[in-house]
């Protein structure tokens, strides 16, 4: 398959901090390389976890996280790269249909942190049929900060089951924006936030 | 096999999930194998836990580091094929001091009967090792319970990352 260009414009940036910026309470997973990044840029946060690395788990890290927390909401926010390394997830979390779980991908259709290289899903892959296929409770593909500012404040609520959504955005790199690295510290810290003791 | 031996057979995934549940695990994900149906059932049965089946066994590696992340103490069942898809996945316990209880059931190493199951068999252990996760292994099945018990209180009490192997020839031959 031939790649497609893409044609967005919409910044990674304001993308994520149009999703962010109607969060109450809401639990908040990150994927590595840009949308790590990305999150850490619209504001650090005790109850955000930030994954460097183990790509494929983000989606994953969330379900979790969602079912160990049934009575808040987590949003896992990562990019199209990572969660094509973890396609079967979706199979794995419609199948566990948690109400209080909604995954965001930032898709840029590329590898942003390898050099550039076109993704599948700048290869006609779509995510969000995918997912909808798979059986989540929606899922949709966002292109503007209109679309992305109409789901954001729902996802401070529980809905039917699993939500996905695909936010087409711009291949640009912005400055990097880097939380902590230290995996401890981040854990901790975002237990210390639901009330747990440290360790 | 001897009698009495082929009764703690059948009655050691009881012991375990008890084990599991005196530990307080609410939630077990899994890929199946024949070695842990009856441990699957159990955990399928019980509203207190969430049981989540797997695409492949790196997800569940994920999904336990999001339980405690959230409070909550999970298990990992696999066979030891799954165990090398594992491996990167590690890099999140490991690096972030997650407590980890993998389970992982042996083939290809006694009395296999597909010589596909040998070279992970062979694998597991070093593999494992080589990323970072501490190796128990029992062969019979009153030790498995002793040692389950001992792997989930390094798990969850020391956040370690555990993997205890559950020999095949405690499993038994498979039938074909």
């Amino acid at each position: 398959m031939t790649p497609m260009s893409t044609s967005s414009t919409l910044s990674r940036r304001a993308a994520v901090a149009a999703l962010l910026a109607p969060r109450k309470d809401l639990l908040v997973v990150t994927g590595l390389g840009s949308p790590t990044y990305d999150v850490h840029a619209a504001g650090d946060r005790d109850d955000n976890y930030y994954l460097w690395g183990a790509m494929g788990g983000a989606a994953l890290v969330g379900l979790g996280l969602a079912q160990a927390q049934p009575k808040r909401r987590v949003l896992v926010v990562t990019g199209d790269g990572e969660q094509l390394m973890a396609f079967g997830s979706l199979a794995t979390i419609a199948a566990a249909g948690p109400r209080n779980l909604a995954i965001a991908v930032i898709d840029n259709q590329h590898y942003g942190e390898t050099g550039m290289q076109v993704s599948h899903t700048g290869r006609g892959i779509d995510l969000a049929a995918v997912a909808a296929a798979a059986g989540f409770a929606a899922a949709a593909t966002l292109r503007n900060e209109a679309e992305i500012a109409a789901i954001a404040p729902t996802l401070n609520e529980p809905a039917e089951g699993p939500r996905f959504y695909v936010i087409k955005v711009a291949a640009d790199s912005p400055p990097r924006s880097m939380p902590s690295r230290d995996a401890v510290f981040i854990k901790n810290r975002f237990r210390a936030h639901l009330g747990f003791a440290a360790g | 096999m001897a009698e009495g031996t082929r009764d703690s057979a059948t009655t050691w995934p009881a012991e375990v999930y008890r084990t599991l549940k005196a530990a307080e695990v609410r939630q077990a994900a899994y890929v199946p194998d024949a070695g842990h149906t009856a441990l699957i059932d159990l955990f399928l049965a019980d509203s207190e836990v969430a049981a989540t089946v797997l695409t492949t066994e790196e997800e569940g590696v994920a999904i336990a580091a999001g339980a405690w992340l959230g409070g909550q103490r999970s298990v990992l069942l696999m066979q030891s094929s799954g165990a090398g898809n594992c491996i990167n996945m590690l890099s999140l316990p490991v690096m972030g001091r997650f407590p980890l209880l993998m389970l992982v059931t042996m083939r290809g190493e006694w009395a296999e009967f597909n010589p596909w199951q040998v070279p992970m068999g062979r694998a597991t252990q070093p593999a494992l090792e080589a990323i970072g996760i501490r190796v128990m292994r029992a062969d019979e099945p009153a030790l498995l319970v002793e040692t389950v018990g001992a792997a989930a209180a390094l798990a969850y009490d020391s956040d370690q990352q555990v993997a205890v192997l559950i020999g095949q020839r405690l499993l038994g031959r498979k039938k074909w």
